[in-house]
């Protein structure tokens, strides 16, 4: 190997590492707030590739059935439970509209400008806002009225979320693999590196992300009080905050932020409909590196993991997943020696 | 005598079933039957592990089938490589399970609740992918032509005379997994998963017994992997990825986590569910795949809100042994500390203090009790009372000062080893496992006064000294006048009760000194004359108590003497009288006179 092999595979890990940072502050975002330990990312980040991919085919993904489904699903929970608190048909009707009306929305301007082959930003546009609409309506149908469960009990319905959408993905989208177009095809020589649009792009925008959330949090009142609610649940009941209303925001932006990583992904490598998962999953290891809480320590523990990934990949190809997953061990080993030490109150 | 008879027949019902598989062996079955019998078996073993792991321990793994996996490839790679016999193979693929969980365990287990599962899904995905890619196991194709199992020269084959094998086995786990249970370390583990504070201040290791339960799991695990690889006569790295160690779970789930025959029922819903599915997924959708992921994820999630035990709940309150005192009518006693004499001295505070940060929570504290005394600390709210309980039983640790126990310095020992030594403490919010009976709650505090292992109470063979473990708790609850709840579930028990329990349970540890928070917070007046009168009659029988407490009317009337704190500081120690009658102790509790 010499230097330049090196600077190729160390750009290559950072792009994916960028990513899988991205994963990562997902991951790290849902835990602190709602104690889910979020394992269907991965499913999100691939509904966002390959709704792209139909798109791109001329085709209405098939994720607006679905979206449609469980978008009426969760307008009938919550109609229906705003029916029996104020007994007032009227309430519930409005509370069945206001859950529905997002998805039906998206769901009407996909059907009508997909088969008109709308730009590719347009395309990826739809496909962010599709997946979008899924993050609160998951958080709906499945976890919110476990709320209060343990976070074990939580965590085997995270499973059984990510086994549910892996299984309608192969429903949607097919046993076949797809590569999406770039969104920015010139490509740049600097010294003997090559930087393509695409990669360009994933640190622009993961760069822009990492910024916005960090003003999210930092200066808007909803950033704070998702904050808030990370740090005591009761506590910001107490002063009237909704937990409920923090998680489906939380649910939103992850949504959100798996949907566009999916589309930075989607042209750099074949993407099938359970490849989020182990995209997802790098992702995770970044965030477990990063202790669950710190928000730039995943992202660099991201990065970290996306060049041993390349190297890995470059030196036995065939092992770059064992090699990637056994990381955790020592990096766990490290962190129960450094003190894991916790009490229940 | 009803629990007599209840447990003659859970003696027979062992007979029962061995005679049930038999006949269901013998009987003209279609082969077919007998063949799903076989994986339904062989997953229930896997699920036995994660039912005492999720449902006793509060912990789980999602990387079952990995361990799953070590137990057929071992046994796969050594019966067809290095010429052994499958017996000696289950060995060295237990042992190597036992290496790999070790390490895991010990690895995990130290931190809080997530990290074991989390570190078990990179486990099974590492190991997944190691073994699709080791050419000495074939690849993703895996082994195969791995001989059939022979017992005593007669090869079991895959039909019914593994069907029996099999089954028996299962049986034989169970009923030691029961017996496990019923013992002094599965109470103990039982006692952890609401919380390791408790169990540590009983003198229990938990973290050991998080390590002894996931291995066991994980050895469960290997042993069905041994059956599975000379059952199927092939083994394939499919069969063990972390898709199929999520499936684990979800049959045990399916099943109840909480039972261990839910093992069983889930491991047989799951395997019928999914050789349906199987075919009608494909049939109703048009193409084939593996669609049964979506009703799975589904029934999951609908499981898990509207049935969180699992299938095994709908059958009914599971009978619990109830105990009976002419079991151990003629028990030994356990062996007994030697306590001290009415007079020494013993406990000694010297100048302690705590910190947090720049708070000063206890600031230079200095007291100490005798043997036979019972000693108030009172103060109004965040003089630092409870942290001074907590920094004398360990809980804490002091940033300057000494803390003496009998003459021995104890400041710098763990909750555990300082309950081991004789201070024994009951909990401002009463911890107990409410599923558990008054006298099994009780008996959680003997732990360290006996010694049965593991595999004397898989064996059944610890019943001689869980019958003194009983007479000791029974001696306990009758001591604190409990006598007529000895059955009850905990959790049924008014606060009064509650608390008294949580004495008794200290008192099963043989303590020199008690300790006591609040124990009469929430109680009746009723209630409380009864706690006074015990409290008395400890310090009759020599014990040394130190409470810290609100009611006023209690601490005047049973305590020798009061220590008053305030900010950290010790104000005033005296009798209550002086206590009474002290202007400083009644500025600091009701403001200054101006």
């Amino acid at each position: 190997m010499d230097l330049s092999i090196a600077s190729i595979l160390i750009l290559d890990g950072t792009t994916n590492g960028a990513i899988y940072g991205l994963l990562g502050l997902v991951i790290v975002l849902v835990f602190s707030v709602t104690r889910i330990i979020f394992i269907p990312e991965g499913e999100f980040v691939a509904y966002g590739a390959l709704s792209l991919s139909m798109m791109q085919l001329g085709k209405v993904p098939g994720t607006i059935g679905l979206l449609l489904i469980l978008a009426t699903l969760a307008a009938l929970m919550n109609g229906f439970e705003s029916y029996q608190n104020t007994k007032s048909p009227g309430s519930g009707g409005l509370a069945f509209l206001k859950t529905l009306w997002p998805s039906l929305l998206v769901s009407a301007l996909t059907c009508l400008l997909v088969p008109q082959h709308p730009p590719l930003w347009l395309q990826a546009l739809l496909c962010v806002c599709i997946v979008t609409c899924f993050g609160p309506l998951v958080y709906r149908v499945a976890f919110q009225s476990l709320e209060d469960a343990s976070s074990l009990v939580l965590l085997i319905v995270a499973v059984a979320v990510h086994f549910a959408m892996t299984g309608l993905g192969l429903l949607f989208f097919g046993a076949e693999g797809y590569h999406n177009p770039p969104f920015w095809a010139d490509a740049f020589e600097w010294q003997s590196l090559r930087f393509s649009g695409q990669t360009l792009l994933i640190f622009a925008l993961s760069f822009f992300l990492i910024v916005a959330l960090w003003l999210f949090f930092e200066k808007t009142l909803r950033g704070k009080a998702l904050r808030a609610t990370a740090v005591n649940r009761t506590g910001v009941r107490l002063v009237g905050i909704s937990s409920r209303q923090s998680g489906n925001l939380c649910f939103t932006l992850a949504a959100m932020i798996c949907a566009i990583s999916g589309l930075l992904i989607g042209p750099t490598t074949t993407i099938f409909y359970d490849s989020g998962f182990l995209i997802g999953l790098k992702g995770f290891v970044a965030a477990i590196i990063a202790g669950l809480y710190s928000y730039p320590g995943a992202m660099l523990s991201a990065i970290m993991v996306g060049i041993i990934e390349s190297f890995g990949s470059f030196w036995a190809s065939s092992f770059k997943e064992v090699i990637v997953f056994t990381l955790i061990l020592p990096v766990l080993l490290w962190r129960s020696i450094l003190g894991g030490s916790h009490e229940e109150s | 005598m009803k629990s007599l008879e209840a447990r003659m027949l859970k003696k027979h019902l062992g007979m029962w079933l061995f005679a049930g598989v038999v006949l269901m062996a013998l009987l003209p079955l279609p082969d077919f039957w007998i063949y799903q019998g076989n994986y339904i078996g062989i997953y229930a073993i896997t699920c036995l592990g994660l039912v005492l792991l999720t449902g006793v321990l509060g912990l789980t793994s999602f990387g079952q089938a990995a361990f799953v996996g070590v137990g057929a490839y071992s046994s796969a790679y050594i019966t067809l490589n290095l010429g052994l016999s499958p017996w000696m193979s289950l060995i060295i693929g237990l042992a190597l399970t036992l290496i790999s969980a070790l390490v895991i365990g010990l690895i995990t287990l130290r931190m809080s609740g997530h990290y074991l599962p989390l570190a078990t899904i990179a486990w099974g995905l590492s190991l997944y992918y190691l073994m699709g890619n080791i050419q000495a196991l074939g690849k993703y194709d895996g082994l195969h032509d791995i001989q059939s199992l022979s017992l005593a020269g007669m090869d079991l084959g895959q039909g019914r005379w593994f069907f029996v094998f099999l089954w028996c086995s299962l049986i034989l786990l169970i009923q030691a997994c029961s017996n496990f249970l019923d013992s002094r370390l599965g109470r103990a583990v039982r006692a952890i998963k609401s919380g390791t504070q408790m169990p540590e201040a009983m003198g229990i290791n938990t973290f050991h017994c998080k390590v002894m339960i996931f291995c066991f799991a994980a050895l469960l695990a290997s042993f069905a992997g041994w059956l599975l690889a000379h059952f199927q006569h092939t083994v394939a790295p499919s069969d063990f990825g972390l898709k199929m160690g999520i499936q684990y779970l979800f049959m045990s789930v399916l099943g109840g986590v909480g039972y261990l025959w839910g093992a069983v029922i889930g491991a047989g819903i799951y395997k019928l569910l999914d050789d349906q599915l199987q075919v009608l997924l494909p049939l109703l959708i048009g193409t084939s795949g593996s669609y049964e992921v979506i009703v799975f994820g589904i029934a999951m999630v609908l499981i898990l809100k509207y049935l969180p035990h699992g299938i095994a709940s709908l059958m009914g309150q599971v009978h619990t042994t109830g105990h009976h005192p002419a079991l151990w009518h003629d028990a030994k006693a356990l062996p007994a500390k030697v306590h001290p004499h009415t007079g020494e001295t013993v406990l000694m505070l010297e100048k302690i203090s705590k910190t947090f940060g720049g708070l000063v929570a206890v600031n230079g504290v200095s007291f100490s009790i005798k043997a036979g005394e019972i000693k108030g600390l009172i103060g109004p709210n965040g003089a630092g009372k409870s942290t001074t309980f907590n920094l004398i039983t360990g809980l804490l640790r002091v940033t300057s000062g000494a803390v003496s126990f009998r003459g021995q310095r104890i400041e710098h020992l763990s909750l555990r080893e300082i309950a081991h030594l004789g201070v024994s403490r009951t909990f401002q919010h009463v911890k107990m496992i409410p599923e558990m009976s008054v006298l099994e709650n009780i008996a959680i505090g003997a732990h360290r006064r006996a010694s049965a292992g593991v595999l004397a109470a898989v064996l059944g063979r610890d019943k001689e000294e869980e019958m003194s473990i009983y007479r000791l708790a029974h001696e306990q609850l009758l001591r604190v006048g409990l006598g007529e709840y000895m059955n009850e579930p905990a959790g049924n028990l008014p606060m009064g009760p509650q608390r008294l329990m949580e004495i008794a349970r200290a008192l099963c540890s043989d303590p020199s000194l008690l300790l006591l928070d609040e124990p009469a917070a929430g109680l009746r007046f009723q209630e409380k004359n009864e706690l006074a009168r015990v409290i008395l009659n400890l310090k009759q029988e020599g014990l040394s108590v130190l409470l810290v407490e609100h009611d006023m009317d209690l601490v005047m009337k049973i305590c020798d003497t009061l220590v008053v704190m305030e900010f950290g500081n010790v104000l005033v120690e005296g009798t209550p009288q002086e206590i009474q009658n002290n202007a400083q102790v009644r500025a600091a509790y009701l403001g200054e006179e101006h």
